[in-house]
């Protein structure tokens, strides 16, 4: 055959490219002359830290800029042509026939009003490159290879009707009815749980191997790129740190930055055994309205000073546990004992210091935060709320409080939009601080934040704990974390718990089957993990 | 690259910080790249104000001041000629756009007092303080408002108090519709929540967390609402339920004049006296939608798009 010979041949060539962006009356520089090759049929990991360019170099590697940014330099050549100085009219021929992409969010990049068959074969039907009925069977053969159950049926039906790993599936699928060259997959299962996350791995990387297809791979995930990628590209504020085969990177990165990037796992607490309990769920029960019940039988003890971890996918009632117990959804049945009294179920029964004694941070903090007030405001009302502060005092104690999540008072004046997502979620923390809470429940803190961010949160979470005797529930989906930050487990399926424990009784065998199931799919920084995993 | 910036630090994360500018250097920015029309309207709308503001000064003769001949032609001494009663017309205009503007300005705070306050109120407790109001409100809108305007107004007389009252009722449907609409999407953010969570009351809620992110449609809906508010007041004083003689009024003047328009064969100028106040309603309507669009461009963020 011959593809062993294409394979080795170039396929594009990025040189030295730059792109700007604008914002605030001036141009930005976004890449910084970065050099791109990709072969035929491999496969090349991007990652690099939010706001390192790498969704803008993918979507460059097409030719293609968001609005508002502009190429300044360099070339990327395709075929021999430089898609920097094609018109829009040319690149669009080559958009959807020989490059396609797979976006982060497939839930938003559907169109809820059509058939997934319809809109798989839509790009392909509008560049004429097929009759409507081979395009048709083609996907159906393209549903089957990606595992999708019904491959005749599913089709026919609507994006909603599908759940969020099939319809990354379906994305995938359409991203190659037209047989392209190029896919660029831009954090296709960042958003997906862990137990789904596997499967999709999975197909898409044995379809892009079947085909031919070669890849640019974006995450911020370096387990999953590790699966995934031949090569892999470090990037950092537009530049490119270090190239390399994966392997080779694994076991030997050049750069400092790569080290500290693959040395993020690190963090283990040591658990500490356990003192008198903090807050005891006895047996609660929940619904939304009069649905059907979220939340079954649920008992958890929180030991005074110490950290419990709740994990389980999306849907397992972890974010419902905490509204209950934060009493924005009171609980059926069942009690809350919190420092050996009962809390009343209701919000509104509760008196300004039991809602003060217990302090909640978001996953999202774009969201928690209010984009119009400052990191004054922010921080320092529940100062003047809970505890009266004011006058010179109040600025004195923000200031304070900054310099205890390493922070300083350069940021006292900044909208939550000036801040980085480390920065944003830092000042979610000084806030809860600023209260002086007893228990603070941290909602997937450090979900939405790149590794090395992570890192540091984590760490200052637990610097925080031996400082100020704080409890913690910390609920996530993410098993590296619990291992860092955790003295005792919970873990949760639909609506119950599993199992809970000391951590190390918990992730030691004899597991449950869920747990065994939700173990096994955290992805390992081992390159054949996946491999492994499906073999099993 | 240096050693130290490969070490971690929250302070060093990449954040897009923006250059601190005053409200005055922001307007400064935006009013260099406004666009024709939104200079137009702003001149329009300015000088209507500055008009309005120093009517005493600006107008020949008082409001309500007669002169022996009615109707009388466009001259040296009345620039616009003098209406039926010989009351000068030009000075009338002017007199006009202070009470006409003045009245509708006030009118429309008030709906937007009621509206907003209410609108936010149901968003944020939902329930049945929401149902009850939600479908009030509902009852009012089933009524066309000029008609309602009308019996009203008709009921309790129609003082200037009472149009105000009136008026701002009727149209604080719309503004409460709007309101709470926008007002739904931000209390679902987890800060509304997070705020909850802290124990703030529920002013706190509306006025702190919630009124700040929904202002720029508020703010564009209130030059809107102003177009109307002065349209309806002038239709009220043409039907002559309105504002009430002799407090000049662009609505009234045009009904006043109104039959001058037939002699336009024999004289111009006297067929054009009616249309005078009917056009400075027309231009203020056009200067306010002109100012309104370029704030909806500026806020919306359409402009990405076109960059």
């Amino acid at each position: 055959m011959s593809t062993s010979k294409k394979s080795r041949s170039l396929l594009l060539n990025i040189r030295n490219i730059s792109i700007e962006g604008y914002s605030d009356e001036a141009w930005h520089p976004i890449i910084k002359g970065v050099d791109l090759q990709i072969k035929r049929g491999e496969v090349l990991g991007l990652i690099g830290e939010s706001g390192a360019g790498k969704s803008t170099l993918g979507l460059a590697a097409m030719g293609f800029v968001r609005a508002g940014c502009r190429f300044t330099g360099g070339s990327i050549s395709f075929e021999g042509k430089d898609l920097t100085k094609l018109s829009e009219k040319e690149k669009q021929k080559l958009w959807g026939t020989k490059f396609s992409y797979v976006a982060q969010s497939a839930a938003a990049a559907f169109n809820p009003a059509h058939t997934l068959l319809n809109q798989t074969i839509e790009s392909s039907l509008s560049h004429n490159l097929e009759t409507k009925e081979n395009l048709k069977k083609n996907a159906v053969k393209l549903y089957r290879e990606m595992q999708l159950p019904n491959p005749e049926e599913i089709g026919d039906r609507y994006p909603h009707q599908v759940s969020g790993g099939q319809l990354q599936r379906t994305m995938t699928a359409m991203a190659m009815t037209s047989k392209p060259d190029l896919i660029i997959f831009d954090e296709p299962t960042t958003a997906l749980d862990v137990t789904t996350q596997v499967n999709v791995l999975a197909t898409i990387r044995s379809i892009v191997k079947e085909h031919q297809t070669a890849a640019i791979y974006i995450t911020h995930d370096l387990a999953v790129v590790v699966q995934m990628a031949d090569r892999i590209q470090v990037l950092r504020y537009g530049e490119t740190i270090e190239v390399a085969k994966t392997n080779q990177m694994l076991k030997s990165p050049n750069q400092e930055y790569t080290k500290s990037l693959w040395a993020v796992r690190s963090i283990q607490k040591k658990p500490q055994k356990k003192e008198d309990t903090i807050l005891k769920i006895e047996s609660i029960d929940a619904s939304y309205d009069s649905g059907p019940m979220v939340l079954k039988n649920i008992d958890i003890n929180v030991p005074t000073g110490r950290t419990v971890a709740i994990v389980g996918e999306s849907g397992s009632g972890k974010s419902t546990t905490a509204r209950s117990i934060t009493g924005l959804l009171p609980p059926t049945n069942g009690k809350i004992i919190f420092q050996g009294r009962k809390l009343p179920a209701r919000l509104s029964e509760r008196s300004k210091e039991d809602l003060r004694r217990i302090q909640m941070i978001y996953q999202s903090p774009d969201t928690s935060m209010n984009p119009r007030h400052t990191v004054r405001d922010i921080i320092g009302r529940p100062l003047k709320f809970y505890h009266g502060v004011v006058g010179n005092r109040y600025t004195e104690k923000v200031i304070e409080l900054l310099k205890m999540i390493e922070l300083d008072e350069s940021f006292i004046d900044r909208l939550p939009e000036e801040l980085s997502g480390g920065q944003k979620q830092r000042i979610c923390i000084a806030r809860a601080l600023a209260a002086e809470p007893d228990l603070i429940i941290c909602d997937e803190v450090t979900s939405a934040l790149d590794q090395i961010v992570q890192e540091g949160i984590l760490k200052l979470l637990l610097r925080l704990q031996k400082e100020l005797k704080i409890s913690y529930i910390f609920i996530t989906h993410d098993i590296a974390t619990v291992k860092a930050i955790a003295d005792e487990v919970v873990v949760m399926h639909q609506g119950s718990v599993v199992e809970q424990g000391l951590k190390k009784d918990i992730f030691s065998p004899p597991h449950p089957d869920y747990t065994k199931l939700l173990l096994s799919s955290v992805p390992e920084m081992d390159p054949k993990w996946l491999t492994r995993i499906l073999t099993q | 690259m240096s050693k130290a910036s490969n070490q971690y630090s929250a302070k060093n994360e990449v954040s897009n910080t923006h250059v601190r500018r005053t409200i005055f250097q922001r307007s400064l920015i935006s009013l260099s790249k406004a666009p024709f029309t939104a200079w137009l309207g702003m001149i329009i709308v300015s000088s209507y104000f500055f008009v309005a503001i120093f009517a005493p000064y600006l107008a020949p003769y008082g409001e309500a001041q007669i002169f022996k001949v009615p109707y009388a032609p466009w001259d040296n001494v009345h620039i616009f000629g003098t209406d039926r009663l010989g009351r000068d017309i030009l000075s009338r205009l002017i007199y006009g756009a202070r009470n006409t503007m003045g009245i509708a300005l006030t009118t429309t705070f008030l709906a937007f007092l009621i509206g907003v306050g209410l609108g936010l109120l149901s968003a944020i407790l939902r329930g049945w303080v929401d149902q009850i109001l939600a479908r009030f409100v509902d009852i009012l809108m089933a009524i066309p408002s000029l008609i309602f305007a009308l019996m009203l107004l008709s009921i309790f007389g129609s003082t200037a108090l009472n149009l105000i009252l009136i008026i701002a009722v009727l149209d604080s449907t719309r503004v409460f519709r709007l309101a709470r609409a926008v007002g739904m999407n931000v209390v679902v953010m987890e800060y509304v929540e997070a705020a909850r969570l802290r124990g703030e009351k529920i002013s706190w809620i509306m006025g702190r967390e919630i009124l700040p992110n929904i202002l720029p449609p508020l703010v564009a809906e209130f030059g809107l609402r102003f177009c109307y508010v002065f349209l309806m007041i002038a239709s009220l004083s043409f039907l002559g339920v309105g504002i009430q003689p002799p407090t000049a009024d662009w609505g009234s003047m045009v009904r006043d004049t109104g039959e001058l328009i037939q002699f336009a064969a024999y004289d111009v100028t006297a067929a054009m006296t009616p249309i005078l106040p009917a056009a400075a309603i027309g231009i203020l309507t056009i200067g306010v939608n002109f100012v309104v669009d370029w704030f909806l461009y500026l806020t919306s963020g359409l402009k990405d798009e076109h960059q």
